[in-house]
């Protein structure tokens, strides 16, 4: 009927197939609360993103030339054509730019979670660079650990990082004033 | 003086199956039935055909296609990307074909099994790599979702309500129930269905989205010369455009600058820059509607109001028939069929011969447009 409506009946069991097919990289079958979330899997260019990030660093691409950052990674700077590049920290504070609540029909894994966000985030000190995440209430909480009605459009955020089951460590983010 | 795409080329044929939630036959099939009946819709001979156009997400090869239907020499062939933000850009290839003479006879059609067949962001191991890897981990999973955030951002900073959305939808169902070729032909929508339906991704509710659809919908471009020979009135082919804004990324547009504003802006500046005409001067328009904050965006984009108003336009009617700016008089992809859009070019033609089933009167002009929110294409066709 609409785009996103199929029967739940359909979800089960070609995406529970895919999910449990051991894709490398793709899914994650290890117990917990994040078992069968989707990982990243990292391009050549988005890989230091991720390594910074195992090790607690919110670190964004910038050109070694002239200084500007860009999101996402990519070989070659816009705006001087350089393809000279570093990994600035970032201080890890930002507002939430916009949010959405994904209801059914989801993949099992997000829909065993009901009333999870997905939080674009602006960095405080680069507004322009804009990271999609989730806010939680600790780093290890569930994705629908805080109560949707105190997501708001502007809300100041702080970065925190969640090492999944799957060896992969993501960004998450907490309210600065919970 | 250069060459001018500007009504050298008409649309001459259209032709489509029936849309329903599940068709037996093959999308080939499908694909087959639809460009037959354009073809004999501008009294056209397959073995004419010489020209082909579709999408890079259609699974039928215009080698498979050409062999079918049996086409002659084919000497121009186009695939446009980004999914819902090729359809216009089929035609628009094809006209620039014609115009210049590597080809006499285009065909441009979309055949789609979305109504039985899975949904692609099932599919994670395509969704995954770039730019998956920065979304999809997070639960951002489905189109609904990434339009969802923008829909979000837009009610913020403008002031927009689910009102305006509903107005969108009422818009397009009311067209569906005058269309028995709609999915939702004798399907009333009402505010109450519309404010208590379930979730999608909220903000966004059922009735934002569109249908999941099986159907085939094909067009013929010729020269606006050959097209005064053909069986019904041609639809001229007055300005065509594709917009892929600078730093843009399909879908994602809060990765750009300013992400309000999409690929319908950078299409629409060429668009009007290549045509007699502006936004004033359009009877009827057929814009993308996947989604319902789409209309919104690409009412600014497109120049019919300014920038944050494309929610109030919405207000008092303007977009039903006799409204201010008719809108996807067909149903659209909303209420009639989602065909990736392909149904917005065939009813804009059907304005433009005067057929349409919720028909504006003496329409002279009418805007169709592709996907906003992903690298787009946008026709304005005169008759
Ligand atoms: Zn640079």
């Amino acid at each position: 009927m609409s785009a996103t409506e199929p029967a739940r009946a359909a979800m089960t069991a070609s995406v529970r197939e895919s999910l449990s097919a051991s894709v490398p990289g793709t899914t994650d079958t290890a117990p917990g609360d994040d078992a069968g979330l989707l990982l990243p899997v990292p391009d050549e260019d988005g890989a230091p993103f991720w390594d910074h990030a195992a090790r607690g660093e919110l670190r964004v691409q910038s050109c070694s030339d002239c200084d500007e950052l860009r999101f996402p990674p990519r070989p070659c700077c816009p705006h001087c054509q350089s393809f000279a590049s570093h990994w600035r920290r970032m201080s890890g504070r930002g507002r939430i730019w916009s949010y959405v609540l994904p209801h059914p029909p989801l993949l099992p894994a997000y829909a065993a979670l009901p009333g999870y966000n997905a939080i674009v985030v602006e960095l405080a000190e680069a507004p322009r660079i804009r990271l999609v995440g989730n806010l939680v209430a600790a780093p290890d909480a569930p994705l629908n650990s805080v109560d949707p009605a105190r997501l708001r459009i502007g809300a100041p955020v702080k970065v925190v990082f969640t090492a999944l089951p799957g060896g992969v460590t993501v960004p998450r983010w907490l309210l600065e004033r919970p | 003086m250069g060459a001018t795409l500007k009504d050298a080329t008409a649309i001459a044929g259209i032709g489509q199956t029936p849309f329903a939630k599940h068709l037996p036959e093959s999308e080939k099939t499908l694909a087959c039935r639809a460009i037959v009946a354009a073809l004999d819709d501008a009294g056209i001979a397959p073995s004419e055909v010489d020209a082909f156009a579709s999408y890079t997400m259609e699974e039928t090869d215009e080698v498979e296609i050409a062999k079918a239907i049996g086409a002659g020499d084919v000497t121009h062939f186009s695939k446009v990307g980004y999914g819902g933000g090729g359809s216009c850009a089929t035609v628009a290839h094809l006209a620039a074909a014609v115009a210049t003479g590597q080809a006499g006879v285009g065909v441009a059609w979309r055949s789609r099994k979305r109504g039985s067949g899975p949904r692609p962001w099932k599919n994670t191991r395509v969704q995954l790599p770039t730019p998956g890897q920065w979304t999809r981990p997070f639960g951002l999973l489905r189109p609904a979702d990434e339009i969802g955030l923008l829909a979000r951002r837009y009610m913020h900073e403008y002031g927009a309500t689910r009102d305006h959305l509903f107005n969108v939808a009422l818009a397009c169902r009311n067209r569906a129930n005058q269309n028995p070729a709609a999915i939702m032909y004798e399907r009333p929508l009402t505010r109450e269905m519309y404010m208590t339906a379930r979730w999608i991704s909220e903000p966004l509710c059922l009735f934002d989205n569109c249908l999941e659809t099986d159907g085939a919908l094909a067009c013929v471009v010729v020269s606006a010369e050959r097209a005064r020979d053909c069986r019904h009135r041609p639809v001229y082919v007055h300005s065509a455009a594709q917009g892929l804004p600078a730093q843009h990324h399909g879908m994602v547009n809060y990765w750009n600058d300013d992400p309000l504003t999409g690929p319908a802006w950078t299409a629409a500046r060429h668009l009007w820059k290549g045509a007699d005409l502006g936004p004033q001067d359009v009877d009827v328009a057929q814009i993308y509607d996947a989604f319902t904050p789409l209309i919104p965006l690409s009412l600014e984009g497109y120049g019919f109001c300014g920038r944050g108003e494309g929610a109030a336009f919405t207000e008092g009617g303007a977009l039903e028939i006799g409204g201010r700016l008719p809108l996807n008089t067909g149903g659209g992809g909303l209420s009639e069929a989602y065909v990736h859009g392909f149904n917005l070019i065939t009813e804009g033609v059907k304005q433009l011969r005067g057929t349409s089933t919720a028909q504006v009167p003496d329409a002279t002009t009418c805007l169709v447009t592709a996907g906003e929110g992903v690298p787009t294409s946008a026709l304005l066709l005169r008759s």
